[in-house]
């Protein structure tokens, strides 16, 4: 049996530490909102001139005045990414393509194109919080019926943290934040809610069965019961979820970093965060039976 | 928990039986209708354009309430009232009357009845509001007056956008309402966007409009540049001689006198006539040609047309002739359309997407699956067995829904892959731990089945709870991965309490004096 309840202390105040970084990060440093939330361009090409690179590209889209303009390799040495601010030039795509045509000849194949508008990205950052609020919400209150409220609060402060944690990764290293990184937090915020609720059947279970145990080593006799479980499935999930980032394409990318981060954020909170939740209300075999003499 | 009917059993291999057809339905053609299902490919798999377009009512809305000033000043010129001080404020109107008439104003816009001010009983509210301010009268538009006007030109506008992508003969497109104001447009396997972008960009508002040299005209005139800026702005009478409702038909041409490309028209009835009459009383004036505010050509005129047909030119090109005849035919949009939202995907892009897609999927599954059976041998093998007929039941659920799959989608079926695994690893977990304190295999397999159920609905329910906020709350790609991931869910569990259940059952019958079974 592994120790796990000898470093509570310790990783308690590491996750904390996290949050708090984290919180500093988002509100400092901000994210880095894509186009689908703050609006503008976005153009995926690819050159069949392998001499083209990203700094002759770049000079050549600085001299038409589109403000900021991002340009980088996407991928492979002949595919580019070009994203500019929000242009009220209806027919800039032409021009670009004309543009760029005109000073490195036809070689230039316009795979993808993303323009979003000022209105509709204000719509879409809307609604995406929306959906994580709800989905939080809703989580509270699956967890709040299935459980006491000494669990529900537990797992619901494992899910904050795995969520601005792995936000705050992404504000640290500057990455993309876009419409599938929300759907990769939402899936986070599922799997670490299952994660949890594994682990808080088995205290439960455990407190019923165990009369004289105090909850600091029944947490640990229940993380260690159900550790390889814990263990197969993330590794599984991480096996699914390295292959989408290293062979499902660009476009995946970001979306399965998160997840990755997401589930491994979401394992180590269900074993440090929750589990001490339970220790630090001091949860006792009162707990649960109350709760049954209620029912 | 381990006991299985013959029925059950016999159900369960058929269910089986039945999605692996129909997921392969997919890869081979069947004569069958009901078989010959295949998944849809999002505009991200397949290469296309998602356009949203939103409505400018403002125009609209403005142009009723010039309209509406000039049916007050009638309506009460009719009663005697005269309406003073009738000004238009941009998306309101205001005028004043003497004291006396005051409440015959008000009892006129208030009446249920009242034809100036239509009445919707359906949502007891008229069509225009009314207030006073200092022996000002202001009108303006209500609430439900708005939303009647939005709708009515969102329809008009979607039968406009229709004609003109259907003139375009592009495959499948979908064209549907959003809110009051939006049309969304989905163009699969499109090669050029810009010309669906700059079509429907366009109002095609046409006019045939006098030019004058004075602003004394009686009905106003005004300053228009050129389409081309080929020559000086001219200033052109606000009377119309003719709309682009009057055209019947357009074509593009080559003029054979002046090998030039020029579009022709045909006018209708009334058409004709009206520019029959104005060509004859107009001869050696200037006729401009104007489209969304901008002069095409002004022609002098030279010779009555009575023929109810003409052409216009102005420098086009083939292509450009042949875009502006499509917008003739098609007809004016009500109000100016904007494109708010763009996602266009190349042909090629999609294909790699889907390639790459394969590829994660195919490594994703092998990876498990070698995890599992060096994990679990014998059980790890009937967990691999259970995950293939997984996807085949995942696959064959979206086939019979014909549902659109979409690349987050393909990612939803990988991670499907990945936490389909966690029920049967929660189930066999169990029985090890029961194992330890019981010797009979069957008995120990049963509880480990019966404890487990607990864990396994409440680790699903979770998953599921967020994979339902998503598909309402996503839009396109991600509405196919919330798909994938919570019907993943549905047959997980499926084939972890039937097919997996069904073979361990089977294996445990047969080694049930053996040890260390798992």
């Amino acid at each position: 049996m592994i120790a796990f309840n000898k470093y509570y202390n310790q990783f308690n105040i590491l996750s904390i530490s996290l949050v708090v970084i984290s919180l500093f990060l988002l509100t400092f440093k901000g994210l880095n909102f894509g186009i689908d939330f703050k609006g503008g361009t976005l153009i995926e090409l690819r050159s069949t001139d392998s001499k083209i690179n990203v700094s002759s590209l770049r000079d050549n889209l600085n001299s038409m005045n589109l403000g900021d303009v991002s340009v980088k390799n996407f991928g492979n040495e002949t595919d580019f990414l070009i994203k500019f601010e929000i242009n009220n030039n209806k027919n800039i795509i032409e021009e670009i393509k004309s543009n760029l045509d005109k000073s490195f000849g036809n070689t230039f194949d316009f795979r993808r194109v993303e323009n979003v508008g000022p209105k509709v990205s204000a719509e879409l950052l809307k609604s995406g919080v929306i959906a994580i609020v709800v989905a939080l919400t809703l989580m509270l209150i699956y967890i709040w019926i299935r459980f006491e409220w000494q669990f529900s609060l537990g797992a619901i402060l494992a899910l904050f943290h795995d969520v601005l944690v792995t936000l705050g990764l992404f504000s640290l290293l500057g990455l993309e934040i876009n419409l599938s990184i929300i759907a990769a937090v939402l899936t986070i915020v599922g799997y670490s809610m299952n994660d949890t609720v594994v682990i808080f059947d088995r205290v439960r279970e455990n407190l019923r069965k165990y009369s004289d145990i105090k909850i600091y080593d029944l947490t640990n006799i229940s993380i260690n019961e159900t550790l390889s479980r814990t263990l197969i499935t993330s590794i599984t999930t991480l096996l699914a979820l390295l292959s989408i980032f290293f062979f499902g394409g660009e476009i995946l990318k970001g979306f399965s970093l998160a997840m990755i981060f997401g589930v491994i954020f979401g394992t180590y909170s269900s074993i440090y965060i929750a589990n001490t939740v339970l220790v630090r209300l001091r949860v006792s075999q009162k707990t649960v039976l109350r709760e049954d003499e209620n029912s | 928990m381990l006991y299985f009917s013959k029925f059950r059993i016999i159900s369960v291999i058929l269910i089986s039986l039945f999605f692996i057809l129909i997921a392969s339905s997919n890869l081979f053609k069947f004569e069958n209708n009901f078989l010959n299902k295949k998944i849809n490919l999002g505009l991200d798999l397949q290469g296309g354009s998602y356009l949203l377009l939103e409505i400018d009512n403002n125009p609209v809305i403005e142009q009723k309430i010039q309209n509406l000033s000039i049916s007050i000043r009638n309506y009460f010129k009719d009663k005697n009232i005269r309406i003073k001080n009738l000004k238009i404020l941009g998306q309101k109107l205001s005028f004043s009357v003497d004291e006396n008439f005051k409440q015959t104003i008000l009892d006129t816009f208030n009446d249920e009845e009242s034809e100036l001010n239509p009445y919707y009983p359906r949502f007891k509210s008229h069509q225009l509001d009314i207030t006073e301010e200092n022996n000002i009268f202001f009108v303006n538009y209500s609430t439900q007056g708005i939303v009647k006007l939005k709708t009515s030109s969102q329809d008009q506008a979607l039968e406009i956008v229709r004609r003109r992508i259907d003139e375009i003969g592009t495959n499948e497109p979908n064209i549907l309402k959003r809110g009051n104001d939006r049309i969304l447009v989905e163009l699969p396997g499109l090669d050029d966007p810009m010309r669906i972008k700059s079509l429907l960009g366009k109002t095609a508002n046409l006019t045939f409009r006098f030019v004058t040299n004075n602003d004394q005209d009686s009905f106003g005139a005004e300053k228009l540049s050129y389409e081309d800026d080929s020559e000086e702005d001219a200033l052109v009478s606000k009377r119309i001689i003719l709309s682009g409702d009057n055209l019947l038909d357009a074509q593009p041409r080559m003029d054979s006198e002046t090998n030039e490309t020029v579009v022709t028209f045909t006018l209708d009835r009334v058409g004709a006539k009206r520019f029959g009459k104005a060509t004859s009383t107009g001869i050696g004036k200037q006729l401009a040609i104007v489209l969304d505010g901008k002069i095409i050509s002004a022609p002098v005129i030279r010779d009555t047309i009575a023929s109810g047909s003409g052409q216009i030119s102005g420098g086009f090109t083939f292509q450009s002739a042949t875009d502006l005849a499509l917008l003739l035919r098609s007809g004016a949009l009500p109000a100016p359309l904007n494109i708010i939202e763009e996602r266009t995907v190349g042909p090629d892009l999609g294909q790699d997407s889907i390639n790459a897609g394969m590829i994660a999927l195919a490594i994703g599954f092998v990876l498990v699956i070698v995890f599992i059976f060096v994990k679990y041998k014998v059980f790890g093998l009937i967990t691999n067995i259970t995950l293939i007929l997984n996807l085949f039941l995942l696959i064959g659920i979206l086939t019979i829904f014909e549902a659109t799959l979409t690349l987050p989608g393909i990612a939803g079926i990988i991670l499907t892959v990945g936490m389909a695994v966690d029920a049967n690893v929660l189930i066999f977990e169990r029985i090890k731990e029961e194992l330890k304190n019981e010797k009979n295999n069957l008995i120990a397999f049963d509880s480990g089945y019966t404890k487990s159920r607990t864990a396994i609905l409440d680790a699903n329910i979770t998953t599921l709870l967020a994979a339902i906020i998503l598909f309402f709350m996503g839009s396109g790609p991600i509405k196919g991965f919330s798909l994938t991931l919570g019907i993943g869910i549905f047959t997980t569990l499926f084939s972890v309490y039937f097919i997996a259940r069904l073979l361990t059952v089977l294996y445990v019958y047969r080694n049930k004096e053996k040890e260390g079974l798992i």
